[in-house]
């Protein structure tokens, strides 16, 4: 049950594009078309539970320790470590990539130093640490956070495949009627609200 | 003390991943071929796809990976191809020139339904088939002029007319254009037969007063130079001895089906009465 409403709230109800407005930038950026948009939403999925999984480690583990007897916390600089292993992570995963599994690499490659740095996957690492989650539901929490972010992103996608051969006004050509039908999307998830 | 704590940890993290990536990348090493970034500065640039690759980036790559040979850019000049040729040692190859040549006169021939939908030839070709009564002919509505990188493509009244001293033969415009009426030629010929529908005389003459009629007398006067698919009258592309336009005043075809582009051109000019739809 705890973990129905873990993946449901993070899918749905606080979709992190559509709820919670983070990883804006992705979404708009890479949504033009669905083929992109999956290749994206596949890297987020994988970025975004590896990120999950190591900095709640981090949190949970490393963050207050003794140094000859005295108690160093280190909660002040959470954002700025998570940003460091993150960026680092994500660096040493694709050098991997490109050596051991070329074809993964050609499919996810190029959006994956598009997100290190992304809000979204701070943001679930953030939200993991401060509701104080063990490693185990911080990892589901962000895949499914990461599913959620994939959702919306090939929802929009198609969308605006399909708008592409409308017609709008002159004035909402192009990036404006994209943002009337993001928040449009946006408003359709809150009927999922109060969901869990 | 918070101050040289940060400073510490932030430090040392930042000198292990960096000495961790460091040693990361020498140990995965890949060899990058840096030839593909050399035939891609040489390519036109043009990421119009006529190679059937996803823009000249991808077309460099596979020029590199030695999967294509330089000629199998369409739009590319001889001495482009030679000098990527010569700069990544490879043999040049060669593809014949081609362009596009929208065969149809739906604008002195067919009947238009009122259609005022999405202003789109793919969109509308959706809506009980098109607005025109020829299910074959141009649209008219300009998707393939739209899609043309090098602007060689003018909506001249109701059809589409494609100006071959622009056209780089890169076939855009054939794969969108939902009727199949843009046929891909070779790029020395200048006279077609601008008719795409294979339905019989009858069927085609209630519909548009411009199609061929199928009655064979083209074929019969300038043997091997016209042939027929079907019943519907085309140049033969490959004839060893080319049509000319003495040929089209000998044939005298009786719908004025087969025209030089220049006249094509002008001919729809006058129909549209000099002014653009």
């Amino acid at each position: 049950m705890k973990y129905l409403e873990l993946t449901v709230g993070a899918v749905l109800v606080y979709n992190f594009v559509l709820s919670r407005f983070l990883g804006i930038c992705p979404f708009l950026g890479v949504s033009k078309r669905l083929s992109t948009a999956m290749g994206m939403s596949g890297a987020v999925i994988f970025v975004m539970a590896l990120a999950s999984c190591i900095t709640s480690a981090i949190s949970n583990y490393l963050l207050e320790f003794t140094v000859a007897g005295t108690v160093v916390k280190l909660d002040f600089l959470r954002i700025l470590l998570f940003i460091l292993v993150i960026a680092a992570l994500v660096q040493l995963l694709e050098i991997m990539m490109q050596k051991l599994t070329p074809a993964l690499y050609r499919a996810l490659g190029i959006y994956l130093p598009l997100i290190t740095t992304n809000c979204a996957v701070l943001g679930a690492a953030t939200i993991n640490a401060e509701s104080g989650r063990s490693v185990l539901d911080s990892t589901i929490f962000g895949a499914f956070s990461g599913v959620g972010f994939a959702l919306a992103l090939l929802l929009f996608s198609s969308i605006r495949e399909k708008l592409e051969l409308a017609a709008p006004p002159k004035a909402f050509e192009g990036t404006p009627i994209a943002l009337v039908t993001a928040g449009i999307l946006a408003m359709a998830f809150t009927g999922f609200a109060g969901l869990c | 003390m918070t101050l040289y704590t940060a400073l510490i940890v932030m430090g040392l993290l930042g000198l292990t991943l960096g000495a961790i990536i460091g040693v990361f990348v020498k140990l995965f090493k890949v060899e990058q071929d840096n030839r593909a970034e050399l035939a891609l500065e040489l390519l036109p640039g043009a990421n119009c796809g006529g190679c059937g690759k996803a823009g000249c980036a991808d077309f460099a790559r596979a020029l590199a990976a030695g999967e294509v040979m330089p000629g199998n850019c369409p739009v590319s000049s001889l001495e482009q191809r030679a000098a990527i040729a010569l700069a990544l040692e490879i043999d040049a190859g060669s593809v014949a020139r081609k362009q596009a040549v929208v065969c149809c006169r739906a604008d002195i021939g067919a009947e238009e339904m009122n259609y005022n939908g999405i202003q789109d030839c793919n969109a509308a070709n959706l809506v009980a088939g098109g607005p025109t009564t020829c299910r074959y002919g141009c649209l008219g509505l300009g998707s393939c002029a739209r899609v043309c990188p090098f602007g060689a493509i003018e909506i001249i009244g109701r059809v589409a007319v494609v100006h071959p001293e622009l056209c780089t033969g890169c076939g855009q415009c054939a794969r969108i254009c939902p009727r199949n009426v843009i046929k891909m030629v070779p790029a020395n010929a200048n006279i077609h037969v601008y008719c795409n529908s294979p339905e019989k005389a009858a069927v085609k003459r209630s519909l548009c007063k411009a199609g061929c009629l199928g009655c064979r007398k083209c074929e019969k006067l300038l043997p091997g130079k016209i042939k027929f698919d079907g019943l519907l009258a085309v140049v033969d592309y490959d004839a060893t001895d080319a049509i000319t336009p003495a040929d089209i005043e000998k044939c005298n075809c009786p719908v004025h089906g087969i025209m030089t582009e220049k006249e094509r051109c002008a001919v729809a000019r006058e129909a549209a009465g000099g002014k653009r739809v």
